[in-house]
């Protein structure tokens, strides 16, 4: 019987799934990149069930082996018996909107393990190393029992942080010899990190790239406090968010050198952030999933036949700067709301 | 919001290590605006069904060199039944035989692509046949 017979509705797709129904996770997952009302209908039932696997996000320069570390990962929990999902963002022509998907390219070895789904996603215009939909991807597979979620973003620069608010925990992955220690010292991406990781440790430079990272990254107290490691609180302006002091490891993803102590190292904080369900990890996920949806909601609402005319006259007096963009959005709330 | 893109699976099963081919059509599909999953090399018919259905293709496209077509081909199309992916077009590009297409045919295939086909002859195709899951 055809998918089509057998999920004639949202309901009846959610309980397949729930059931195990590795087609019908897989639709849902189709839903939702689509944001279609089939998705927010399953997502209404599973987001409850969500939360309880670890999210991990893997990220880092192209190239610097996520995708293979993403293998040697998935070899190294399956060996320890726990199922495991991956959401592996790839990105999108910005100018055709078409896409090349080639991360499953480096997991072949466990395509045919039932306890592993791998997912690939376009990045569909959106910034930030994920598409706007992975979240979500991330807790219908949560919801549906795989207790190990990762996921992979496309190949970031500097300063793609969006993961750090998606995942429970940020590996970020450096090859060596990528930048000296001022490289190190820089905002963005490291500071993100709750694990650094320095991929392809066969390679020269390795081990010096690594205690480089080490010796920068340890968090620098304020001044003229020393710094004692991350068990002291911040005296005086605490308000301020203490910045993470990462672990920094070494790993030869192709042959799987080091995993295990990565394994080992993202159970350790998935522990210490397990009992903590308003950690700030949480609450910037959960804001950043009801900010999106509101601004979806908002953006719909403007285009609904009654307001399409007014919103589009409104846009372009601002393209002819007869109204500047502020103006423009009083004015369309207002109309909203009336 | 924007039409989904159609999502393509290029595959090659069996034990055949001219992945060019396969590679320049991935890359052309993705110019033409397609979400292509490429999964590489030397994949036994359950990898391609089980990459299919995880990613919840649109089309499965194999590409085969190695003459095993009539061998591969089938068993793909019967795991994508088996696993209820009924409504996936599958395409094979390869030389094959005018006999082998329409035994292909009857097994399931949409289409088989010869050498000399373009990749908009191919895009065009698919835009045409494959049905958007969602």
């Amino acid at each position: 019987m055809g998918a089509k017979a057998r999920f004639s509705n949202p309901t009846e797709l959610v309980d397949a799934a729930l059931a195990g129904d590795r087609l019908a996770l897989a639709r849902i997952l189709t839903a939702v990149e689509n944001r279609t009302p089939v998705a927010e209908a399953a997502l209404r039932r599973l987001y409850p069930m969500a939360g309880k696997a670890h999210l991990v996000g893997i990220t880092g320069p192209p190239g610097s082996g996520k995708s293979t570390l993403v293998s040697a990962l998935i070899a190294a929990v399956r060996a320890a018996g726990r199922p495991i999902a991956v959401v592996a963002v790839d990105p999108s022509s910005p100018i055709t909107g078409g896409a090349l998907l080639g991360d499953r390219v480096r997991m072949q070895a466990h395509t045919s393990d039932r306890d592993v789904f791998i997912r690939s996603m376009a990045a569909r215009g959106h910034a930030g190393g994920l598409a706007s939909t992975s979240t979500a991807a991330a807790a219908v597979l949560d919801a549906v029992g795989f207790d190990l979620v990762l996921l992979e973003t496309v190949g970031t620069g500097q300063a793609e942080v969006e993961v750090a608010a998606a995942a429970d925990t940020t590996v970020v992955l450096e090859a060596p010899e990528m930048g000296d220690e001022v490289q190190a010292i820089k905002a963005g991406l490291l500071e993100v990190a709750d694990i650094v990781v320095v991929n392809k440790g066969d390679r020269p430079g390795a081990q010096r790239t690594a205690s480089q990272l080490r010796a920068m990254l340890v968090a620098v107290g304020r001044v003229g406090v020393r710094s004692t490691g991350r068990a002291r609180a911040a005296p005086a302006s605490a308000e301020r968010p203490k910045p993470k002091e990462p672990q920094v490891l070494v790993t030869i993803a192709t042959t799987g050198g080091g995993v295990p102590e990565l394994l080992e190292s993202l159970d350790r904080h998935r522990a210490r952030g397990r009992e903590a369900t308003d950690s700030p990890a949480r609450l910037a996920r959960a804001e950043a999933q009801v900010w999106a949806i509101l601004a979806d909601r908002l953006q719909a609402d403007l285009h609904r036949a009654a307001t399409r005319e007014a919103t589009a006259a409104t846009m372009r007096e601002v393209a002819a700067h007869r109204l500047d963009p502020f103006a423009a959005a009083d004015r369309l709330l207002a109309e909203l709301s009336s | 919001m924007p039409d989904r893109p159609l999502k393509v699976l290029i595959a090659k099963p069996g034990l055949d290590g001219h992945d060019r081919g396969a590679k320049v059509l991935a890359r052309g599909l993705r110019d033409e605006g397609f979400e292509v999953v490429y999964t590489g090399l030397r994949q036994t018919p359950d990898m391609v069904v089980t990459a299919a259905l995880q990613e919840d293709v649109d089309v499965v496209g194999l590409s085969i060199l190695s003459g095993a077509h009539m061998t591969l081909v089938p068993k793909v199309t019967a795991k994508l039944r088996e696993a209820g992916m009924d409504d996936v077009l599958v395409v094979v590009g390869g030389i094959i035989p005018d006999d082998d297409v329409v035994e292909l045919k009857k097994a399931g295939v949409a289409e088989t692509f010869g050498p000399g086909t373009t990749i908009a002859e191919v895009a065009e195709y698919l835009r045409a046949n494959a049905r958007s899951h969602a």
